[in-house]
């Protein structure tokens, strides 16, 4: 038989293939259903991602490449993908108590959510810079919508502006990255690519591949929110609605660091010597940054924004090191992120008074008179976000600058420790305003139930993770493990 | 009589990248200005695609450059949507009202 005839293998791709065709007939649902389906729908697309994680754990540790070498599965991305669908699903749960109480019902958002999941889930699986690029647009193409979604509103429209612009820019240069490095390598396979920098042989790669090689590190850059890249992130985080913003903070930015882990480490993984000093670079500075920035700032979406690109930054130290330690310090990282992260946007979308959201860090005054759960729990994720033992932040951070250090970068984990000791400040001015200020006028008392479980969980989770380390640590090791080996 | 080779072709190709590039940052006017900057950028990579296509002999290239092509078009599409309502909200697209949030 001729090769073109065979149907490419696919079942590696079940998730994803099932994550396409729910996400249309969840829209043909929501059509036909009319005006009050966001409810229903809700349920529905977390029912789809939850079926679609089924089929990732159950067909996703396949190393089988499906489509023709395009799309290739195995543990890493098992382990990022359900890390993504995690995320995508309680940003779901949680985004439905506060578009009800701001009578704001759209069934297109679930559904949006769906699809840019299934962008993520390509891109962490892309084994060709062709489906990479799709990967990527289909999830920044939904999320530019998502971002937008209050389309009635002009901070979400403006949100959404500024998104897309700079989205787009950074794509074009991830594509004239990916263009160059087509041209010089010959080929857009990223086991070929492999093959061609391998065989180098220690010879100087050619100036047009080095050229590729950074425009497509600063595309990536742009996406995970690395500064200089990072402008984007305050005002996106700020302008969209809350919890829009739980949703950009955590699933998002895990697919796209497990794709710059991808990236730098399978195809161009014989040019480390090339890239390590750029990713070292632009961890530093992401840490910098993201700690005396956010130093200044009064909307609490907006500190988590800068939160956030510190995060990325100790995330990148353990990229940096570009070793199996440190993706495995990475992959425990973003699942300790993730937690943290979902626990404390669930308190700020609790954060209302006389049932209008407030965002503002001033608003917490007094908030462990009014609501002493609350407070313990923000202070928990405040702790661990500050990387205080023996909470779970304080793991994520050991890992990565553990990496570092074996790496022989002891500079880069120096200046790792002292961003994080400045970036302590301005999670203890929020546990300060909490616990000595005098409230002005006390937050509604009536929390979600939704939202009250969610962040009890996340803070137990981020509280008692020192007692069973041990199957988070192992997985991750085995995830990072089968992306050296592959 | 002037050969037009390789070297020509991504020439070209960087200079309507850089365009496209410096459009984006330093265009003081209009939004739909920075739209065009994107596409300018998107059809630069397309020319380095099909040029290199055509000198490596390779099919990859042109598939590529159709792929750039049809998401192009849903960028663009994307993008225009949003900047209607934008525009709803604002009353105006100039790119130094855009200014509600300081970054």
């Amino acid at each position: 038989m001729d090769a073109i005839t065979t149907l490419p293998v696919m079942s590696p791709a079940a998730g994803e293939i099932f994550l396409a065709a729910a996400a249309m007939a969840l829209l043909m649902f929501g059509v036909f259903k009319g005006g009050k389906a966001q409810e229903a729908t809700s349920w529905l697309a977390v029912a789809v991602l939850l079926i679609a994680g089924g089929l990732v754990m159950s067909h996703g540790g396949d190393t089988t490449p499906a489509f023709f070498g395009m799309f290739q599965a195995g543990p890493f991305a098992q382990f990022a993908k359900i890390l993504i669908l995690a995320g995508s699903i309680l940003s779901i749960i949680m985004s439905r108590s506060t578009f009800r109480q701001d009578s704001f019902e759209r069934f297109e958002y679930p559904v949006l959510i769906v699809l840019s999941t299934l962008g993520m889930l390509m891109m962490v699986s892309a084994n060709d810079m062709i489906a990479l690029y799709i990967g990527l647009e289909v999830q920044s193409l939904a999320l530019y919508v998502i971002a937008s979604i209050r389309r009635d509103t002009l901070r979400s429209t403006e949100a959404g502006l500024k998104y897309f612009v700079l989205g787009a820019l950074s794509s074009g240069m991830l594509l004239y990255g990916s263009s160059m490095v087509y041209g010089f390598a010959g080929t857009t396979e990223f086991d070929a690519l492999a093959n061609v920098f391998s065989g180098l042989e220690g010879q100087q790669p050619s100036v047009g591949l080095i050229i590729g090689l950074v425009f497509v590190i600063c595309g990536l850059a742009f996406k995970v929110s690395a500064v200089p890249f990072h402008m984007w992130t305050p005002d996106v985080y700020e302008g969209a609605p809350t919890p829009v913003t739980a949703l950009f903070a955590v699933a998002p930015k895990v697919a796209a660091l497990a794709l710059f882990l991808r990236v730098l480490l399978e195809p161009f993984g014989a040019l480390v010597g090339e890239w390590q000093q750029i990713i070292a670079l632009i961890s530093v500075l992401s840490m910098a940054i993201g700690s005396i920035a956010a130093i200044v700032q009064t909307n609490i979406k907006r500190l988590m924004a800068y939160s956030s690109i510190g995060h990325m930054g100790y995330a990148l130290v353990g990229l940096a090191a570009a070793n199996e330690a440190g993706v495995s310090g990475i992959l425990v990282y973003l699942a300790l992120y993730l937690f943290m992260n979902v626990g404390t946007f669930a308190c700020i979308l609790a954060m209302r008074r006389q049932g209008r959201p407030v965002e503002g860090i001033h608003d917490l005054a007094g908030l462990s008179k009014t609501h002493p759960g609350m407070a313990a729990m923000i202070m928990i994720f405040m702790f661990s976000m500050a990387g205080i033992p023996p909470l779970a932040g304080f793991f994520g951070k050991w890992f990565v600058f553990m990496a570092a250090v074996n790496a022989g970068l002891f500079a880069l984990a120096i200046l790792g420790v002292i961003a994080s000791v400045i970036g302590a400040f301005y999670y203890l001015r929020i546990v300060k305003i909490m616990y000595f200020d005098e409230a002005v006028e006390p937050l509604d008392t009536a929390i979600p139930g939704d939202l009250k479980i969610i962040m009890t969980v996340m803070a137990a989770v981020t509280l008692l993770f020192f007692i069973v380390p041990a199957p988070l640590v192992s997985s991750a090791k085995a995830a990072a493990s089968a992306l050296f080996a592959g | 009589m002037l050969e037009i080779g390789l070297a020509h072709y991504l020439t070209v190709a960087a200079v309507l990248f850089t365009l496209g590039m410096f459009g984006i940052f330093l265009n003081r006017k209009n939004v739909i200005i920075i739209m065009m900057s994107i596409e300018l950028m998107l059809l630069a990579v397309n020319i380095n695609l099909v040029t290199f296509s055509v000198f490596l002999n390779d099919l990859v290239g042109q598939i590529f450059a159709l792929f750039v092509l049809t998401v192009a078009a849903a960028e663009a599409a994307i993008g225009l949507a949003i900047l209607v309502v934008y525009f709803r909200n604002r009353g105006s697209i100039a790119v130094e009202d855009i200014n509600l949030m300081k970054g």
